[in-house]
């Protein structure tokens, strides 16, 4: 098991690095000079010459890559301009945000998308069916930042049961239940889209599994129908439920932009939209190549997890 | 075309959702001649009219534009980007993704890395960073939103040019000299645009939605011009006064996005075969009884009666009867053997006993099955759930898709037993190896930790009878349990199963294809044929003097050792169709007997003594076979 962590992060290696090529590469496209960009068009020739320089903005692009490569693998994402504050300081704090809310609504989703599922499916065209169906579709189809303004109206305004906006109270202490009431809004905005889509995929892996033949042998033993559904056919319908598990984590994770605007979360989504309004390329830069890392590696986790499931995977 | 126009009306939500989104298309094509207040003319005295209130339908926003203009025009942007976006990218990645697959090799292994690379990203972290670069803007988020989907359609119609690339059709092409580009252009482009038109119909919603996001970021559309996102992006901060505002371009992306689902559900159910074939309905705990004649009574035969059985398939309107009234009986440490073609109906027959038939489509239609005397198509689902496995067991026909491949063989036995009786984890260790033992699995102890696919077949199907073996039934189902292992492992498991009736008393009904099975283990047999029994009786008088014809074919399709030169035959024909049985006999077409009077009327199965035939003109007349 150790070897085949070892070697699926390795093959992750190439991966982190097309990204921070991509990232790059991005970047290089931004039209004109980014010292003036940075300084704005009333800067002196003298001051952008100088930001060139310091930014190592004089130097060929290949020259470039491998400074930003080489600093970044030292902890250094360079410094925020708007914030005047090392990137990856900001970052991390913001990050720490993020993980707590997209790490909430991916469990919600997880768990919702996959009951309903195996509920849906095991009740094929049946009341409960059409209900988790119909249902399904419609948190498919809302955007989540409108679902998360309504909700705001709904349950903040009018009912008074949750906080607005924000992570922690202005006032009063900062423990585990003002963080959950705050936490509660944005968690499920965020998980509605994803949970659809997960209820929807294994829904239909789990009629997929209920015809195989294991299946009948495991009623041929007697067993209960409960443990047939829960037990025999969702563990064999978790093989191609895990998958989009780690795809989906890329889509509450992009969600979190949304909700964290909507719901002045602290996070890293929302930092990234401030710093692009505000043409701070590198707290942009520093912040993408960040969070994608961090995804390459859950996504190396969700392998690892569909191995211990699966015996048949060679590990 | 025609048929996938019907079933996409067939389906009332598919149609429904067209249907609203060709009126939101309409809207939005009229919008420039309706007569509307300029959507961007503000008029601050006039800010937050209410909707309904006079000069302004849906109200105005914090400026004092008109909603209802302001959202026509709104979404007339949001979709005009949105497909934009989307034809963008599908050209894009078709493009690439037909490259890729043409051409094959490096090309493909270069632009394929690129591809996943590009899909390692959280999909809007890539937007940001293009948005980023490129300025805000509604073209700039039109450009980032096609970006990222472009790696979707290229992964996908690569995948289909891979398939196409080397069918004969476009080897002619290359052999005829025509270059790559008119290859692609005529060969491989008119086969994939199906694909790319589906992949489109799915993903512009998406798209629709991820513009309309970045709006709503402040990233996208600039003002004054406003889509959809950037309308609820600006009506947010007036949210708890203002409300209307935001729920009027938030209803109708919901609005749109929801037909489009709707519409792109509808159009792969319809491209869909698995659906129209039911075959992607979920078995039934048991199997769905629908009795509308009398129920036989019992008669006291056996431990085991079937009594003018009747299992039928119903699909869409068509009726298969797969057992069309079967009756058998099978004594306490008797074996009884079920033998005919693939098709014949006698797996249906062994699954009907439990409830075992998949259902839908499977229904049991008539007749009864007893079990000491109790009937079970009767009984309820708890009855039947508590039986299997502790009164009558099953054994099926390949183990490697009969065990379940995620649990250790060790649990699987473990759970047969627990199934009716609870057991401890150690005493349940202990009599999974005496299980596995019994049915002389080398090495049990070690063996309970094995995963099915560790196995050789014929270690799975002992795991398999073990299994069968855990609550010590009366009587064991075998559906053609040696059928899938090679010759000596079948003869091993064969007189297995033999010394295991003996010393247990079991009564084994053995169902197989395979005279020689047959003639090594059973003391009965039954022959079927198209859902009927049409001879039966003890199996050494049987194998002496048979008296059907298909009887006979079937004796002969058996090797024999020591008879090296004589030929196998093999059945002329194939067994009819069980939803249109023909008159009379349903050999008739493919027997040499055949005479006139076989076609018409109902032919009855006859008894003499022990022996039974469904035959007018049988090669031994019955009373001469059964003396």
């Amino acid at each position: 098991m150790t070897g085949y962590i070892l070697k699926r992060l390795l093959s992750a290696i190439p991966v982190l690095l097309g990204i921070t090529v991509i990232v790059f590469l991005i970047m290089a496209m931004i039209p004109g000079d980014p010292a003036t960009a940075i300084l704005g068009s009333y800067a002196t020739p003298e001051n952008v010459e100088k930001l060139n320089r310091e930014l190592g903005l004089d130097k060929s692009l290949v020259q470039q890559y491998f400074i930003w490569l080489g600093n970044m693998l030292q902890g250094d994402f360079g410094t925020s301009f708007a914030l005047n504050r090392p990137v990856i300081d900001e970052v991390l704090e913001r990050f720490n945000a993020t993980l707590i809310l997209a790490g909430t609504a991916f469990l919600l989703c997880s768990v919702f998308g996959i009951v309903a599922g195996v509920i849906s499916a095991a009740n094929q065209y049946g009341a409960a069916d059409k209900a988790i169906t119909f249902v399904v579709l419609l948190g498919i189809s809302i955007p989540s930042f409108f679902l998360g303004m309504m909700m705001i109206l709904l349950f903040a305004v009018n009912l008074r049961a949750f906080p607005v906006s924000g992570m922690w109270p202005i006032y009063g202490d900062r423990n585990l239940g003002a963080l959950i009431s705050h936490l509660t809004l944005p968690a499920i905005a965020m998980a509605v889209v994803a949970t659809g889509v997960i209820a929807r995929l294994s829904r239909s892996a789990m009629l997929e599994v209920l015809r195989q033949d294991f299946i009948r042998t495991a009623r041929a033993k007697g067993v209960h129908e409960r443990g047939v559904i829960w037990r025999h056919a969702l563990k064999a319908a978790m093989v191609s439920i895990i998958p989009v598990l780690g795809i989906q984590a890329g889509f509450v994770l992009s969600g979190a932009v949304y909700i964290e605007i909507v719901f002045q979360w602290p996070g890293v989504g929302r930092m990234l939209v401030d710093a692009i309004l505000k043409r701070d390329i590198l707290l942009v830069q520093g912040g993408v190549v960040f969070v994608a890392a961090c995804y390459v590696l859950f996504n190396i986790a969700v392998d690892v997890a569909q191995s211990l499931l699966d015996p048949r995977i060679k590990t | 075309m025609k048929v996938f126009l019907k079933l996409l009306a067939r389906n009332r939500l598919a149609l429904a959702g067209g249907i609203v989104l060709m009126l939101v298309v309409f809207l939005v094509l009229i919008t420039p001649i309706l007569p509307l207040a300029d959507p961007d003319v503000t008029n601050t005295a006039n800010r937050f009219k209410l909707p309904f209130s006079e000069g302004a339908i849906l109200g105005t926003d914090h400026l004092g534009r008109d909603l209802l203009s302001r959202l026509l025009w709104g979404t007339q942007l949001s979709l005009a980007v949105g497909f934009a976006a989307a034809i963008v990218a599908a050209t894009l990645g078709a493009t690439i993704g037909i490259i890729a697959g043409y051409y094959g090799g490096r090309t493909d292994n270069v632009i394929m890395r690129g591809v996943d690379m590009l899909m390692a990203f959280p999909y809007i972290l890539l937007a940001l960073a293009i948005v980023a670069a490129l300025g805000p803007g509604l073209f700039n988020a039109l450009v980032a939103v096609a970006a990222v989907n472009v790696p979707f359609f290229a992964r996908n119609i690569r995948g289909i040019t891979v398939g196409i690339a080397h069918k004969e059709f476009v080897d002619a092409a290359r052999l005829a000299g025509l270059s790559d580009t008119r290859i692609i252009l005529t060969e491989i482009l008119p086969n994939v645009i199906p694909v790319i038109v589906i992949a489109m119909s799915t993903t512009i919603g998406w798209m629709i939605l991820e513009t309309a996001g970045l709006s709503f970021l402040g990233l996208g559309s600039q003002p004054p011009q406003a889509d959809l996102g950037s309308m609820l992006g600006e009506a947010r901060s007036a949210l708890i006064t203002n409300p209307h505002t935001s729920i009027v371009p938030g209803v109708m992306i919901l609005i749109i996005v929801m037909s489009i689902n709707l519409l792109g559900d509808g159009v792969r159910d319809a491209l869909d075969p698995r659906l129209k074939s039911g075959a992607l309905s979920r078995p039934m705990a048991a199997t769905m009884v629908k009795r509308d004649g009398p129920v036989p009574a019992a008669t006291g035969d056996g431990l085991l009666e079937l009594q003018n059985l009747q299992t039928q398939f119903h699909v869409k309107d068509r009726v298969y009867r797969a057992v069309g009234g079967v009756s058998l009986h099978v004594k306490r440490g008797e074996c009884l053997g079920i033998i005919g073609e693939s098709g014949s109906g006698k797996s249906v027959t062994a699954l009907s006993v439990m409830g075992l038939v998949a259902s839908p489509p499977g229904v049991i239609s008539g007749g009864a099955v007893r079990y000491d005397g109790e009937d079970l198509i009767g009984a309820p689902y708890r009855r039947l759930r508590d039986m299997r496995g502790k009164n009558v067991a099953y054994i099926f026909q390949d183990p490697l898709a009969t065990l379940h491949p995620l649990y250790r063989v060790g649990e699987q036995l473990i759970e047969a037993i627990r199934a009716h009786r609870p057991i401890g984890k150690e005493e349940g260790q202990k009599k999974a190896i005496e299980l596995l033992e019994a049915v002389r699995m080398p090495n049990a102890a070690k063996r309970i930790s094995d995963y099915p696919h560790e196995m050789s077949g014929g270690m799975r199907q002992r795991v398999g009878i073990a299994m069968a073996l855990a609550n010590d039934p009366d009587i064991i189902i075998a559906d053609e349990p040696t059928t899938a292992l090679d010759v000596t492992v079948q003869a091993q498991i064969l007189a297995m199963l033999d010394d295991l009736r003996r010393s247990r008393g079991l009564a084994i009904v053995f169902i197989t294809h395979d005279f020689g099975v047959v003639a090594q283990l059973c003391d009965r047999v039954a022959v079927m044929y198209a859902g009927r029994i049409v001879e039966e009786g003890p199996t050494a008088s049987i194998l002496d003097k048979p008296t059907h014809p298909y009887t006979t074919r079937l004796m002969a399709c058996v090797p024999q050792l020591g008879e090296g030169k004589r030929r196998l035959e093999a059945i002329p024909g194939l067994p009819p169709v069980v939803d249109k049985l023909p008159d009379g006999c349903a050999f008739a077409d493919r027997c040499e007997r055949v005479q006139a009077d076989c076609r018409t009327g109902e032919i009855a199965l006859e008894r003499k003594g022990d022996r039974a035939v469904r035959c007018l003109h049988p090669v031994t007349p019955l009373q001469e076979a059964a003396e």
